[in-house]
């Protein structure tokens, strides 16, 4: 046998400190490392939104320029959408699906960790664009023509493209990570059919994240080439129909919101069975409308398109899709109430965010009904009446879920709790805050406030109710300034939690809190849904009760982890280089605009994968000790 | 089971419950209709046309079938998170799994709340698609443009004649009017709320649609799809006039400009076609050598109710502002990026050069 010589660094071992979190490919501080980042993008969003409020709060203000406040809503959405909400929900992903699965990690961990590398990468390409010359400013859905060079000569729409490819990127490794985990890596008996919901909406999630991500990746190339290589894909003025890309984006846009949301979803799935101390009602069911909304996710996308001018037969079919699609979501919402009904229901705050979601996202489906009656939705369409519903299902709908999960998920994670006093504080100010910011938009819509504007005059009748708007979004603020003053605070000296601090149902709760880094001393043998709750209640002595005591500090020197890498984070870093070389070429010779610097990106990642791909499992001398 | 409730829930003991419950309804109903205001502008409550009123009869359908799901599902999860709320010493509850029949039975409850909303909202979608006088009816072309609208009214027997104007539309009142639309440049959306929802205007995508204003009077519209910088300030005018002062205006609209008689208009028009503003380059003055295309054409100006696509009062002080720094009321407009006159300081306008400018424009009735 010849062995190949190439002198790679080692693989780092007992790595400390930043080093053991850069090279870490344990799931469970990639899961971290998603959150926090997740959160301070949130945070980031969050700014640009009060902004905007400040901005809107009264007519003809001059807070900003309109330049500026085109800016602020793109990078706002953009930010929430592929910075807050996606990568909270990918915390979660990586932190709890191998424990609900009762694995010791994902099946690619080296994969899990490029993909976090790759979302922080494709983050700060596209937050860093604020200080390099001025954001993005033509929407989160960045509609043509205006995002082609004749109307937007600036990089602020290149940094966008060129950070949702790189986001893109982050979203596939991801989503194929989590579908061969969860299809593969279960422990035994835990067939499909006794998954739990948060890993079932996961399985769907990635699926549409595979699916969907492909379509905006081609329209995103388009737009790519022509705005550095001088093609026509959306150049009106080379005859161009400027509604391919919109039916692009929302082939993937449209999806995209149930990635959002099916998470949020398969969460509360969880909470409200634990905190109800009852299974959830029709697991079945609600997995087959979670799967169905999956599906008809697809078949729905002209329903941001009702004005464009797609004709009475095309408006109405969609129309009617998008009605039909209410059907599973309310399914939904019913069987979990019905989970809650009959059972013995405990307020604490996870399981006040969850009913939270509950009622919010209930408002926010039914003026999402109102808007698939494409007629109706001609006053309604870009107004502030839209603003109100996208608020209602993404703020009320997934954000108080990811809270929900949040606050449930902690004591698991740091083995402390959030403090409850402060977490119900934080509800009710969220709570308040949301329904104050966000209902009187409802007015403003069919008012006749547009979407998008900077400004408003005064005698449109739209001040009293921007005002309170306004207020209510700092309401908002300060809830989330409560959150943040929770976990600083808990992190350290919160209330000790135990392994099972809640009674729960599912697998994470039977290790100990933290878990302990290689998850489970056995795997365990799954006997039934709600795998630990039957175990609890009918001592199932087959599986070893994990979590006690003697185990919590005992070395497991015989459990096989793989060890940390660099090259995750190499590789990602040719990806941040070779995208942000794109935009600087140079001429060599005869040969014009020559991108050195992305071939040189390019070529990191390369060596990156070549690199990865040598690396030995474990280095020789290192195989005897793991601890 | 749970016959006594706690003493945190004692504010909601069964007669004042009623009572509470009843107030906050009340309440909520209340907060809901204050916030609709038919005198608003722009508000969709107001629907002076048939368009806009068979949407807003579709949007109450949907209201009340709304209203009538939330207070039903709201009512009952608080009811649910209230009556099963955990007591002290309370085990287990039953362990259920589901119930086929009572799923079955809520999958189909919503899909027949749904029929009722799809079957007006496909009615409605072809009626307000269908033009009923595809034919006959005054036809108006309207362009947008960042960030105005050019009005077109063709004259099908002698092109010639055809009447363009910017950002105020005459129509007469009670009648059908087919409208097509298109754009010179981005994405736009022509929306008057309280005649007819919005349809998009589309580079080399034309739409059509049809509009009918039941009530005399100026109407408030806006652009509804973002384009760009000065997106906000895109705004219009729909006048609804009788059909004797609609055909009057058309008739004078379509005469050439006045020609100005005092000295200072003259001295206006002579700086309009001058080499220093060039504003002939862009506008177009009928009967006169100002022919322009890029900007709005500017005949009949002084008889607009507004400037600046309806941002703007038509006043003298007004216009003076607006001359001297469009950028100043619209950020980015095309004038302010390259008119010479506010790129090279050494031809930018004196205030007397303005003030004649002023004249001359106030004078095109």
């Amino acid at each position: 046998m010849t062995t190949l010589s190439i002198p790679l660094p080692k693989r780092p071992s007992h790595p400390t400190g930043i080093l053991d979190w850069i090279t870490t490919i344990d799931h469970k501080k990639i899961g971290i490392l998603y959150g926090v980042t997740a959160f301070i993008m949130f945070l980031t969003g969050g700014i640009e939104a009060l902004y905007m409020r400040v901005q809107l709060s009264s007519p003809e203000a001059t807070l900003v320029s309109p330049e500026v406040f085109n800016q602020l809503f793109t990078m706002h959405a953009t930010t929430m959408i592929f910075l807050g909400v996606m990568p909270m929900g990918a915390a979660f992903f990586n932190y709890i699906v191998p424990l609900q699965i009762g694995a010791r990690d994902v099946a690619f961990p080296r994969l899990n960790a490029f993909s976090y590398w790759t979302f922080l990468f494709g983050a700060l390409i596209l937050k860093l664009s604020w200080f390099l010359g001025g954001a993005p400013n033509a929407g989160w859905f960045g509609y043509s023509p205006i995002t082609g060079l004749e109307y937007n000569p600036g990089h602020g729409i290149d940094f966008w493209i060129l950070s949702l490819q790189v986001l893109g990127i982050a979203s596939l490794a991801a989503a194929f990570n989590f579908i061969v985990t969860i299809l593969n890596m279960r422990a035994p008996g835990m067939s499909l059919m006794r998954l739990p919901l948060f890993t079932w909406m996961t399985l769907v999630t990635a699926f549409l994240l595979i699916l969907a991500f492909p379509v905006i990746t081609v329209a995103l190339i388009e737009l790519l080439f022509d705005r550095f290589y001088e093609t026509n894909f959306f150049v009106t003025e080379a005859g161009a129909n400027p509604l391919l890309w919109q039916h692009l984006f929302w082939i993937f846009g449209h999806p995209e919101v149930y990635i959002l949301i099916l998470p949020a979803m398969g969460i509360v799935s969880e909470i409200l069975p634990t905190f109800s101390k009852k299974p959830l009602f029709g697991y079945p069911v609600i997995v087959l409308s979670g799967v169905i909304i999956g599906f008809m996710g697809w078949m729905v996308w002209s329903h941001h398109m009702f004005t464009v001018g797609l004709g009475p037969v095309a408006n109405s079919v969609f129309a009617i899709t998008t009605m039909a699609i209410a059907v599973p979501t309310g399914v939904k919402i019913f069987n979990w109430i019905g989970t809650m009904w009959g059972g013995s229901i405990s307020l604490k705050t996870p399981m006040l965010f969850a009913i939270g979601f509950i009622a919010l996202f209930i408002v926010g489906g039914l003026s999402g009904v109102m808007h698939a009656s494409a007629a109706s939705d001609a006053q309604q369409q870009d107004t502030y009446f839209v603003v109100a519903h996208i608020h209602y299902v993404l703020f009320g709908g997934a954000i108080f879920a990811l809270f929900a999960g949040i606050y449930y998920w902690f004591p698991k994670i740091y083995g402390r709790f959030l403090d409850e006093r402060l977490g119900q504080v934080n509800f009710w100010l969220m709570f308040i805050g949301m329904n104050v910011a966000f209902f009187p938009m409802h007015f403003l819509g069919l008012d006749g406030m547009p979407r998008r504007v900077y400004t408003y005059p005064e005698n449109m009748g739209w001040d009293f109710w921007n005002l309170i708007s306004t207020i209510g979004a700092f309401v908002l603020g300060l809830g989330v300034l409560i959150f943040m003053v929770n976990f600083i605070k808990s992190v350290r000296n919160g209330e000790v939690a135990s392994a099972d601090p809640w009674d729960g149902r599912t697998l994470e709760w039977s290790i100990p809190s933290p878990p302990p880094h290689y998850n489970f001393v056995t795997i365990p043998t799954v006997h039934d849904r709600d795998a630990w709750w039957v175990q609890k209640r009918e001592r199932i002595p087959a599986v070893p009760v994990a979590g006690s005591s003697a185990d919590d500090h005992e070395e497991h020197h015989d459990i096989h982890l793989p060890q940390p890498s660099y090259w995750p984070l190499v590789t990602a870093l040719g990806l941040f280089i070779g995208a942000y070389g794109l935009l600087y070429t140079i001429d060599i010779g005869s040969i014009t605009r020559v991108p050195v610097v992305a071939i040189i990106g390019g070529a990191i990642t390369i060596v990156g994968i070549a690199a990865w791909a040598l690396e030995p499992i474990n280095e020789p001398d290192e195989s005897t000790e793991h601890h | 089971m749970k016959e006594k409730t706690t003493n945190k829930m004692s504010f909601l003991n069964a007669p004042n419950r009623k009572r509470t419950c009843l107030v906050l309804l009340l309440a909520a109903i209340g907060a809901l209709l204050a916030g609709c205001y038919p005198d608003n502008p722009q508000s969709t409550f107001d629907a002076t046309g048939p368009v806009a009123q068979s949407q807003l009869t579709l949007f109450w359908i949907i209201f009340w079938a709304a209203v009538f799901v939330f207070v039903v599902v709201e009512g009952i999860l608080v009811y649910t998170m209230i009556r099963y709320r955990r007591k002290p010493g309370d085990g287990d509850p039953h362990q259920t799994h589901g119930n086929t029949r009572l799923e079955i039975g809520w999958t189909i409850l919503p899909a027949l709340v749904l029929v009722v909303v799809a079957v007006p909202t496909v009615f409605t979608i072809f009626d307000n698609a269908n033009s009923p006088d595809p034919e006959g009816a005054l036809r108006v072309d309207v362009v947008g443009v960042q960030w105005w609208w050019e009005f077109t009214y063709p004259d099908p027997d002698d092109p010639t004649q055809s009447v363009v104007t910017a950002n105020e539309l005459h129509i007469p009142v009670d009648e059908v009017v087919n409208i097509t639309l298109d754009s010179r440049d981005v994405l736009h959306s022509f929306w008057i709320p309280k005649i007819a929802g919005k349809v998009d205007l589309v580079p080399n995508h034309k739409n059509t649609m049809w509009i009918k204003g039941e009530e005399t009077g100026h109407f408030y519209a806006q652009c509804a799809e973002f384009c760009g910088e000065s997106h906000a300030l895109m705004r219009f005018r729909v006048i609804v006039e009788s059909r004797e002062d609609f055909d009057a205006w058309l008739e004078s609209e379509r005469r050439d400009a006045i020609e100005p008689t005092d000295p200072l208009a003259l001295e206006g028009k002579a700086i309009f076609e001058g080499p220093q503003a060039q504003c002939w380059s862009c506008h177009t003055i009928k009967g006169t050598r100002s022919q322009g295309k890029i900007g709005p054409d500017l005949t009949h100006v002084g008889r607009r109710t507004h400037i600046a696509a309806g941002v703007r009062e038509n006043t003298q002080d007004n216009l003076r502002e607006w001359i001297s720094d469009p950028n100043a009321i619209k950020p980015g407009n095309i004038m302010s990026v390259q008119g010479q006159v506010y790129n090279d300081p050494t031809l930018k306008l004196s205030d007397a050069q303005i003030s004649a400018l002023v004249r001359y424009l106030q004078g095109l009735q």
